[in-house]
């Protein structure tokens, strides 16, 4: 059963809403043009300029099938097709109850139930898809892109059991290639022999192993000199939250602040987990950790952590991104956007890595945990460009799932009191107002921005100022009403 | 004989638990008891059967390939007369027993008479087994005039088939003043009820049955309250079910007007699983113990029911924190359904029949020239139930926004405006967690 099936692949960002997709499946289904003979349907949304075709999925544990009294829907082992049966049919229609995605409908004009068949192997509205937002495609071909790129890292994993961060370090290398200079300042990715172990480097790239304090200063300068050599290199820093945060912000904030051309990502796990799990700056409100521990005085750590990512995106950062590895394909996209952005300027990735051991939960749950965190936006995934001086949401950040529902999968928050989580739901709130009103109006509301500059004018009207009265270097002469205008 | 896991019953659920057991417990063995002695259907398609839609042999839900890929010894014509749930084994109407480890009852449930004088008296059908199709539709041969008892779906459904074969047809209400009165509000009603009248149908809703006198053959005299009498060549009782739970002999779990089950459809006897229409699970409004005797409910509940006997449920428990995952435990059930008639077609999810009382917004639009009706239930910022009647809109998506319990602050008015669209836009939103700004 475990096999690849082919399937039809919604790219919505390049639907234009033409319809063409309906109006080819009608033709091949029902030799009609009417397109209530359509199985694809199209969802337009001229307010937010949305498109995007509606189609059965192919579900691998269809309810409608599921649902039917009559087996006359049947998933096909060989091919994946969930198939309408029209001899067995009752039209009851108890299958459209089950789909959530309409993806099997009643089609009054036939007065049966219509759903997407794949034209058995050669799907018309694929071929009638001009600007390419429908693709036939097997669903393993999904990660096609990344996989001739060549993976960068030794194999293996010196890593404990679990661990993000050996899935996130092939993925950054895999994506910004073999022309890269690798800076690790000790946390847990040079701990897993990316600088190398006995003169051996865990990598294929230059990979160097700096202290906490200048990584990014390091890189500023390995990328200046490369670029008065004429040659493009990309520096690439993988630090820990503690590398970037705490020890490590000064030449971070220095570099950023300068604009010099990075690509400086974050993994940040909430602490110092590779030296035994001391907090950090980053760590969250009521987190164990080996230095907040929990006892009769202290029940973890007791003050917010700080919010990373919004401190780089006050530093007028080329890019500035959060991401997880739960959302492999929006990964990938950071990373090429903050790659590109780092020919420019500064970029900066902030990666939410969960660590099994300092965490205290199993091994083979890390990337749900990260699901969770983003699910219920303890960890929202959003993108800044500066080009575009946007901030959006990748995923979305309406009707989270309760905090509860990731904490509870958390050895390291078992002890929480209710307070302490309502102080969590709090700060998790907070950010998000934050994040919003950025999403909203960008850095700049254009409202805000005309009525402070009218308000500047008002007060500082350069032309009516009298600076006769004044003695450069000290205070003005006098203090009379002298500083007016028509004093001439 | 000895079985690893015993399911009783052979529709949506216990096919349902059968399936999920095999993906945990490949190698157990497991048997499956039917009452009759014919390949698994669904009691759902019965009308059909009747209206003479669909051909008895096709609709078979699984063939006998599949018990034996399966490696399910399956026992078809044999009833289960009793069950002792502490010597753990069941006795068949052939007086054979099978000993179990563990046993899904999946029996479903069986009409029940109306407290009608006569009526047992008389010859009458009821529509809950392929034999009962198959006999009505020989009835019906015969027959010129038919009597139906009941306004719920198998007395309308029996209706239409009925009269589509050229019978006089007059249905004639049980307790309640109205038809399909469980998913169905007034206005939507009495849509659907002109839609009969004008077929033909007799349906007067302000009359009851008084008495039946029995008549040659299958021939009865039907006496109303108001003093009219019809003679009718067949009469049919549709007037409710019951659960089939009659066969504990020893230990019983607790029942109510079904088995009061858990959220892993576990029984308060231990190794005892029920799921289907005989069950009482949670329903997902009231968070009461209530039956909720549907189709989609059977296969989720057996689906449920068949992880929890193979262990499954333990492993997830096991992983601290994990807590109760959605799938795996039964998270409450939604009343829904989809009923046509005469080319036109309704469904009504969730708290279809609320009023306006203040703690919920209603917002109906209908066109009665058209047979258009379209309800939805709104209680704050959450969907709660609808009803429509040949609108566009999908069943399942908004049965999915109900009970996902979507957040539809700010969308309200869109959704009210355009909810065909922007039902499917919120459900293709969830699945992706694509962000609007």
């Amino acid at each position: 059963m475990t096999q690849a099936y082919y399937t039809l692949a919604v790219h919505p960002e390049k639907c234009n809403g033409c319809g063409e997709c309906e109006i080819a499946c009608a033709k091949i289904k029902a030799d009609s043009t009417d397109v209530a003979h359509s199985r694809i349907k199209m969802l337009r949304n001229m307010k937010d300029n949305f498109f995007g075709p509606v189609v059965c999925m192919q579900c691998g544990e269809p309810s409608c099938v599921k649902s039917c009294p009559a087996n006359a829907l049947t998933k096909d082992p060989e091919t994946g097709v969930v198939r309408w049966h029209e001899d067995r049919c009752v039209t009851c229609t108890i299958c459209t109850l089950g789909c959530p995605y309409s993806g099997i409908y009643y089609n009054p004009v036939s007065s049966s139930v219509i759903k997407c068949d794949h034209c058995g192997g050669d799907p018309a509205c694929v071929k009638v898809c001009k600007p390419g937002a429908l693709e036939y495609m097997k669903n393993s071909d999904l990660y096609k892109d990344q996989a001739p790129l060549e993976d960068l890292f030794a194999p293996g994993l010196a890593g404990c059991m679990g661990c993000n961060t050996e899935l996130m370090i092939r993925h950054v290398l895999r994506h910004v290639g073999p022309d890269t200079v690798l800076a690790a300042p000790p946390g847990c990715v040079p701990g897993q022999c990316v600088v190398g172990m006995n003169g051996e480097c865990g990598c294929k790239v230059p990979s160097f192993h700096p202290l906490l304090t200048n990584t990014a200063s390091m890189l500023a300068g390995i990328r200046r000199f490369y670029k008065r050599k004429g040659r493009d290199v990309t520096c690439l820093a993988l630090a820990g939250d503690g590398g970037a945060a705490d020890v490590g912000f000064q030449s971070l904030s220095g570099a950023a602040e300068r604009g010099e051309e990075i690509l400086f990502v974050v993994i940040d796990n909430e602490g110092y987990m590779n030296t035994g799990m001391q907090r950090s700056s980053t760590t969250p409100l009521g987190s164990w950790t080996s230095t907040t521990p929990v006892g009769p005085a202290l029940h973890g750590k007791p003050r917010e952590a700080k919010y990373m990512p919004l401190i780089m995106l006050m530093h007028s950062c080329e890019y500035v991104a959060t991401a997880s590895m739960a959302y492999p394909l929006d990964f990938h996209e950071k990373i090429e956007k903050a790659y590109q952005a780092s020919k420019r300027g500064f970029a900066y990735v902030h990666v939410f890595s969960p660590c099994t051991t300092g965490w205290r939960f199993p091994g083979d749950m890390n990337i749900a945990v990260q699901r969770k965190a983003v699910e219920t936006n303890y960890f929202p995934l959003w993108e800044y460009e500066r080009s575009k001086d946007k901030l959006v949401f990748t995923y979305s950040i309406d009707d989270p799932k309760p905090l509860e529902n990731y904490l509870s999968v958390i050895g390291k928050f078992r002890h929480l009191s209710k307070e302490q989580i309502g102080q969590l739901k709090e700060q998790a709130i907070k950010r998000m107002t934050v994040l919003q009103r950025i999403a909203e109006v960008g850095l700049s509301d254009e409202e805000v921005k005309l009525k402070l500059k009218a308000a500047c004018e008002g007060e500082f009207k350069v032309a009516d100022v009298d600076v006769s009265g004044v003695e450069w270097g000290g205070m003005p002469k006098s203090h009379s009403k002298s500083v007016k205008s028509g004093s001439n | 004989m000895e079985t690893k896991y015993l399911i009783i019953g052979s529709s949506h659920a216990g096919l349902s638990a059968t399936d999920e057991i095999r993906i945990n417990d490949p190698d157990g063995s497991l048997t499956m008891v039917s009452m009759e002695d014919c390949l698994p259907y669904s009691p759902t398609v019965l009308p059909y059967i009747v209206s003479g839609k669909v051909d008895a042999g096709i609709i078979r839900l699984r063939d006998d390939q599949y018990f034996k890929d399966q490696n399910i010894t399956f026992l078809k014509g044999k009833k289960v007369v009793k069950i002792d749930t502490q010597a753990s084994k069941v006795t068949l109407d052939d007086n054979s027993e099978i000993g179990y480890e563990k046993v899904l009852i999946a029996t479903g449930s069986e009409p029940t008479l109306p407290p009608i004088p006569g009526l047992k008296e008389s010859k009458y059908h009821v529509l809950r087994t392929m034999q009962d199709a198959q006999e009505i539709n020989k009835s019906a041969e015969q027959a010129k005039t038919a009597v139906i008892l009941g306004t719920g779906l198998v007395g309308m459904h029996a209706a239409e088939g009925l009269a589509e074969k050229g019978l006089k047809v007059e249905v004639i209400r049980g307790r309640r003043p109205a038809v399909l009165p469980n998913y169905f509000d007034k206005a939507s009603m009495q849509m659907i009820h002109k839609v009969f009248l004008d077929h033909g149908i007799g349906c007067n809703l302000d009359n009851q049955v008084a008495s039946i006198e029995p008549g040659e053959g299958e021939k009865a005299k039907v006496i109303l309250k108001n003093g009219d009498a019809i003679d009718t060549d067949m009469l049919v009782v549709g007037t409710g079910v019951r659960s089939r739970m009659d066969f504990f002999a020893n230990g019983a779990p607790q029942m109510e007007e079904g088995i009061l089950v858990d959220e892993t459809m576990q029984t308060s006897v231990g190794n005892v699983w029920a799921a289907g229409d005989v069950a009482q699970a949670v329903d997902f409004f009231s968070e009461k113990k209530e039956l909720n005797a549907i189709l989609p409910d059977a296969f989720e509940q057996g689906k449920i029911a068949g992880m929890s006997m193979s262990g499954n449920l333990k492993a997830i428990e096991a992983v601290p924190g994990l807590g109760k995952q959605e799938g795996f435990f039964y998270n409450g059930g939604v009343s829904m359904n989809t009923f046509n008639f005469y080319g036109n077609r309704s469904f009504a999810v969730g708290l279809s029949l609320v009023e306006d009382d203040g703690e919920y917004a209603i917002h109906v639009k209908f066109d009665t020239d058209r047979c258009f009706y379209q309800k939805f239930v709104f209680k704050g910022d959450y969907l709660v139930g609808a009803i429509g009647i040949n609108t566009s809109l999908d069943p399942g998506v908004i049965m999915n926004i109900i009970r996902r319990k979507i957040n539809l602050k700010g969308k309200v008015d869109d959704f009210i405006d355009d909810p065909q669209n922007v039902s499917r836009r919120i459900m293709w939103d969830s699945w992706r967690g694509v962000a609007k700004v």
